[in-house]
Order: C-alpha cells, then sequence, then structure tokens
C-alpha cells in the first residue's frame, strides 16, 4: 500500500446485536441478556481504485460489515473515515448526503433489490433525486439513457419493469442505479451470487470495464474464492466477527498463511480436480451467539495448542501479509502444500 | 457398458400455455449405470430440473411428459399409474433437494420423520426401524445419533439437515438417488462434505446418482460422465474430464471459459453474449445459434442431434464432416 491517505479506513469496527429473549421471559426464567457479536473489532484501510474483497462463510459477519460502511447500520464501537471525514459522526441526513452520494451499495439478489412497481428509469432516477443532482426533465432522461448504456443495456429499456428483465440485466439495472450519483466507491455484497457463470462472467466484467473508466473503489464481499482471485487487489478473510488474515491476492492465492484461509482454499471444487479427494474437513462454523475462547477457529484447527483455545490473537505482520494466528507468529506452521498457482 | 439402471430416450416435457404449447425439454436422452453419478449442468432454465422431475413423476401440472420413453432396470416408468410411481418414489428412487428445511417437517423430529419413512418402504418392526434409523443416522455422519434421533429440523446447522434429507433419501436403499443441488445452499467446507458423503454412498451400495447442478467443480470432483443441458436439450455429454478439457460443443466451451479459475490469467474473463432464450423464444435450427461465434447458415435452419465424436456426443453441425462448411472450421 502507498502513502498517500486511503479512502476507507475503517478502525476497531464493532457492531454487537441484542438477540436476548423479551424482559418479561428474562425476568420469569431468570435468563441472560445475550449479545451477537456480528462485527468484532475489525480495522482495514482501503486505497482509492483499489478492489478490497472480503471473504467468508455464511455467518461470518461480511454482509454487516458492507452495511455499517453504506450507513444501513450505526457502528456499537469504532470508527469508519471515508476520504477524512468520520461517517458515523455525521448524525444529521444533511451534513452526510454529500458523502453518502460518493458511496453506493450493490447487492446480491437483483430480484429484491428493485421496486417491481417502478419503470427502470424512475429506478435509475432515484438517487439522482435524492440528492438533487439533476436540474430538468430533459437532463434526467439524458443522464438516465446515458447509464444505461454504460452498463451495456439500451437506453429504450428505461421504459419497461424490472421484470422484463433476466437476473444478469437486472443486476445491469442496480449497477446503474449505483452509478448514478457519480459515487467513486461502492460496496458489492454478493454481486453474482445469485447469477449463471457465464452471466457472471458478463457482469464482473462489466465491474471492472467501469472501475477502469470511472476510478471506482471496490469493497467487493463474496463467498467464492475464484470470483475474488478474479476481481482483488487485496483480500481481507473473515470468520466469526474477525479479520484472521489480510493479504494481496497474489500472496493469499500463492501462500495462503491463516489455518482457515487454507481451509477455503483447500476445501473450494474446481474443475482442474476431476475424482479429487479431498481433504474431509471436520467441523462446522461455530455459533456466533457463544464462540469458542481464545482463538474463535480453534475448534476446527489442526494445529492449535492450549494457547489457541486460551488467549485470542491480533493480527501480526508475517511476511507481508497481516495474520492473527498463534501458530503462525510461533513459526510452527507447515508450509502450505503451494497447489494454487498463482505465484 | 453394462445394462444402465436408467434409461432416458427422446424425454419431452411440454408446458401448455395461452400462447400456445411450449417445450421445456426437447428430446432428451441419455442412460446411467448402477453406482454412476451423472452430473447435469446448465444455466437456470436449461430444464435441468425438470428431467429430474420428470424422471420420479413430479412434474407439476400443467407440465407433462408428451413424448419418450423412461425406464428403471428395463422397466417402463413414465407411463404408470399414481400410485404405482409412488411406491417407486423413496423405494427405488429417492431425491434431495437444494433447501433441507423444504424436505423435512418442521414439526415433527428427525427421528419420527425416519422411522415414518423406513416403515412406509421397509417391512420392518418398529424396534428394528428405530435402529435403522440410528445407524442411518451413524451413515450420514452425524455424531450423537441416539440423542439427536429426538431433536426437530430446526435444532440442526444447514449441513446437518442436508445430511438428514439423505439419510431420509437412502433409507429404503434405492437405486438412484436424483440429487438437484444438494449443495448449492451450504458453505464451502460443508459442501465438501457432503460431496464426499454422496460419493461414499455410490462406492459402498452402488447406489447411482443423478447430480443436477449449475457449478461445474462440484461435477468435476463428484461425476464421472456430464450432460450439458441448454434451452430444454441435451448439447454434449460424455466422459467429465473430456467434456471440462477437450469440450466439442461452442457453448460448453464458452461456458467452460467463463468460470473463473485460481491460477488462471487475472484478466478479462471469456463471456458467451447475449443469454439463454426463454422457453417461448427459442429460435429454429441449434437454440445456441444466436449466441454462437461459430454458427453458419445451417446450424439456422436445421436441428443438430447429438453427433458421436471420439470420446463425447455433441449437438453441433460444425462434426458433421459430410456438410461441414470450410470457413467454419477455419474459424473454430
Amino acid at each position: 500500500m502507498a502513502d498517500a491517505e486511503p479512502l476507507l479506513k475503517v478502525e476497531d469496527l464493532r457492531r454487537h446485536f441484542d438477540v436476548s429473549p423479551p424482559a418479561l421471559e428474562r425476568l420469569l426464567q431468570r435468563k441472560r441478556r445475550v449479545t451477537l457479536k456480528a462485527v468484532d473489532g475489525i480495522s482495514f484501510t482501503i486505497g482509492r481504485g483499489e478492489t478490497f474483497a472480503l471473504v467468508g462463510e455464511s455467518g461470518c459477519g461480511k454482509s454487516t460489515v458492507a452495511r455499517l460502511i453504506v450507513g444501513l447500520y450505526r457502528p456499537t464501537t469504532g470508527r469508519i473515515v471515508f476520504d477524512g471525514q468520520e461517517l458515523a459522526r455525521l448524525k444529521r441526513r444533511k451534513s452526510a448526503a454529500p458523502l453518502r452520494r460518493r458511496l453506493q451499495m450493490i447487492f446480491q439478489d437483483p430480484y429484491a433489490s428493485l421496486n417491481p412497481r417502478w419503470r427502470v428509469r424512475r429506478i435509475i432516477a432515484e438517487p439522482l433525486r435524492t440528492h438533487g443532482l439533476i436540474a430538468n426533465r430533459a437532463a434526467l432522461s439524458e443522464r438516465i439513457a446515458e447509464l444505461l448504456v454504460q452498463v451495456r443495456l439500451s437506453s429504450a429499456d428505461g421504459e419497461k419493469f424490472p421484470h422484463e428483465f433476466s437476473g444478469g440485466q437486472r443486476q445491469r439495472i442496480s449497477i446503474a442505479r449505483a452509478l448514478a450519483s457519480n459515487p467513486d466507491f461502492l460496496v458489492c455484497d454478493e454481486p453474482t451470487s445469485a447469477l449463471d457463470v457465464s452471466v457472471q462472467a458478463q457482469i464482473l466484467n462489466l465491474m471492472k470495464d467501469l472501475q477502469r473508466q470511472f476510478g471506482l473503489t471496490y469493497l467487493f464481499i463474496s463467498h467464492n474464492l475464484a470470483v475474488i482471485y478474479q476481481m482483488a487487489d487485496r483480500v481481507a478473510v473473515m470468520y466469526l466477527g474477525r479479520l484472521v488474515e489480510i493479504a494481496t491476492a497474489e500472496q493469499l492465492f500463492a501462500v495462503p498463511r491463516h489455518p482457515y484461509t487454507r481451509l477455503l482454499l483447500e476445501t473450494i471444487p474446481t474443475i482442474e480436480t476431476t475424482g479429487r479427494r479431498r481433504e474431509p474437513v471436520a467441523g462446522e462454523v461455530p455459533n456466533p451467539i457463544d464462540p469458542p475462547p481464545g482463538c474463535s477457529f480453534h475448534p476446527r484447527c489442526p494445529f492449535a495448542t492450549s494457547r489457541c483455545r486460551r488467549e485470542r490473537p491480533e493480527l501480526t505482520d508475517a511476511g507481508g501479509a497481516l495474520v492473527a494466528c498463534h501458530a503462525v507468529e510461533e513459526g510452527r506452521l507447515p508450509a502450505a502444500q503451494g497447489s494454487w498457482g498463482a505465484g | 457398458m453394462s445394462e444402465p439402471l436408467l434409461r432416458v430416450e427422446n424425454l419431452r416435457v411440454e408446458l401448455p400455455s395461452r400462447r400456445g404449447t411450449l417445450t421445456a425439454i426437447d428430446d432428451v436422452s441419455f442412460t446411467i449405470a448402477p453406482g454412476e453419478v451423472l452430473g447435469v449442468v446448465g444455466e437456470s432454465g436449461a430444464g435441468k430440473s425438470l428431467t429430474g422431475a420428470a424422471i420420479i413423476g413430479l412434474l407439476e401440472p400443467p407440465l407433462r411428459v408428451a413424448g419418450g420413453r423412461i425406464s428403471l432396470a428395463g422397466r417402463r416408468i413414465d407411463n404408470l399409474p399414481n400410485e404405482a410411481i409412488r411406491r417407486i418414489r423413496g423405494r427405488e428412487i429417492a431425491a434431495i433437494f437444494q433447501d433441507p428445511l423444504a424436505s423435512l417437517n418442521p414439526l415433527y423430529t428427525v427421528g419420527r420423520q425416519l422411522v415414518e419413512t423406513i416403515g412406509t418402504h421397509l417391512d420392518l418392526s418398529p424396534t428394528a426401524a428405530r435402529e435403522r434409523a440410528f445407524s442411518l443416522l451413524r451413515e450420514v455422519g452425524i455424531a450423537g445419533a441416539e440423542e439427536r434421533f429426538n431433536h426437530y429440523p430446526h435444532q440442526f446447522s444447514g449441513g446437518m439437515r442436508q445430511r438428514i434429507v439423505i439419510a431420509l433419501a437412502i433409507a429404503a436403499h434405492p437405486r438412484l438417488i436424483i440429487a438437484d443441488e444438494p449443495t448449492t445452499a451450504l458453505d464451502v467446507s460443508i459442501q465438501a462434505q457432503i460431496i464426499g458423503l454422496l460419493k461414499r454412498l455410490c462406492r459402498d451400495h452402488g447406489t447411482a446418482i443423478m447430480l443436477i447442478t449449475h457449478d461445474m467443480g462440484v461435477i468435476a470432483e463428484t461425476a464421472q460422465r456430464v450432460a450439458v443441458m441448454y434451452a430444454g436439450r441435451i448439447v454434449e455429454i460424455g466422459a467429465v474430464r473430456e467434456v471440462i478439457s477437450n469440450s466439442r460443443h461452442p457453448y460448453t466451451r464458452g461456458l467452460m471459459d467463463s468460470i473463473p479459475r485460481i491460477g488462471g490469467r487475472r484478466e478479462r474473463l471469456h463471456q458467451i453474449e447475449g443469454s439463454m432464450p426463454w422457453l417461448g423464444e427459442i429460435p429454429p435450427g441449434c437454440p445456441f445459434n444466436p449466441r454462437c461465434p461459430e454458427a453458419f447458415d445451417r446450424c439456422r435452419h436445421q436441428r443438430p442431434d447429438l453427433l458421436a465424436l471420439a470420446a463425447t456426443k455433441a449437438a453441433c453441425w460444425l462434426y458433421d464432416k459430410a456438410q461441414a462448411p470450410v470457413q467454419g472450421l477455419v474459424d473454430g
């Protein structure tokens, strides 16, 4: 990472949800308050023009991070600094609006994120109206047509309703809507997970083209490592609300360090592995309401020691990558069986 | 190859609609041998799930089998009365679907559901059925089977629920399992466990599996042969290794190239322009011709059938030596 000021800086971000039983039940049955630590102290920076990927299994908190950054949730503690300004501090809508305009989101499900009763032109015009970016009707139609063409749809498509489009085309509409307010930062939460592979390729290519064209910065959230390999400059691996490894994509795929990263890389089925017998990985992601003490990965980790069961590892520098693992820190982790290419 | 367990010949499924009858599955033929895993891959709407549903007689009206025949171990099953197909379903052919919660009754314990399923298909005493339920739970890798027997579906994680669905599916030793996206809703590490379990079942019991998925990675790892479907037809079928690394049909090739791979070049992905046609708009000739970079005149008028090539079969005029256009081959 260069010395230049990052576009987004996240510091010790936490978001806890109160999932307690109702008050009366707590009183009568002596149940305790229960907190779900969906995001539990994570820090990272994203540079201008960079694609920063967040990968993890379902329930690890990656979508909560996305929602925190675009302001759909307020952080419990911690800071989100966007271009030098702290987002959570901007309490009033008015003062936050200029920053919000520059920060948009693309959702996973292109069927659920578009209003079925609105014509496409109205969907795309909404951010323009919200931010008062367009003076008159003629300019508005012109801008809508321009956006539709930018996402490789036709300007006539503005008159149609979302149900007249396929999944891939709908995702193009969401991208056009996200681009409407001229943002510099896009949070993409599993943007292609609901799409077929050939359509996924179209959308990923489009996102790369748009990034080049408009100098966009992406926070790219996915559970699919192959997609992340294609898209990301740097990757953060998330497990139960914490980051366990941050590295450049080249490093992460060539020399994965954290045992959880290795597990993820080992278990993805790829078309190169006909008939391969995968290492059976025992165990499942623990319940995030009651995560294990120490390193939360230790019950599934083949290298866990008593220290791992007791003491929570912090992210520390390990040969250029940041890794939260006692075994890596103590140098007792065997080298990965480098079969992942990329280096 | 020995006598196939399942033989599907010229299957045709139609959907009557206001605008006339649409053909959802058009002249599909394939076989599955005992103990074999046949992968069926394709994009959503290609007809892969409908093919599975037609085999177990679970097509939802107004969809209907309009032609062809389906036989299981030499016995024709597509024209059986409802009562007879119901006896085959579960007993000889079982199904596993994407969402395990939809296959389980939330109001009954998993033990009760297992015992009930066993009782329906096998002639066992209550005690023996219970014992069989325990051994099934152990077989699909559920620890503490005796305790878990009394739990309800919501008390299990997604991966564990899918294991229970598999236990239900294999309760009566079916000869064929139709697994429709069995791992799609699961995380990758859990996906690997379920795939391992399915493969073990094939090996240990000689169960054949028709594995329907859009995930080529899962197929590469699990299946011996694969059928690629497009717009209700099989466009290519053959050994998995061949279809992946030596695809012959332009659609298969495009599909393989558009899959992001770790270790490949991190540049633009190959993309197939356009999208698969909707049922009512399948073009004449080869259904892929409007998107095919190698299409020539014949592709637009005449429908190609599966042609036997060296190691696979592909439905593509490029390989019809008698009338192949010189230009098409040079471009390819």
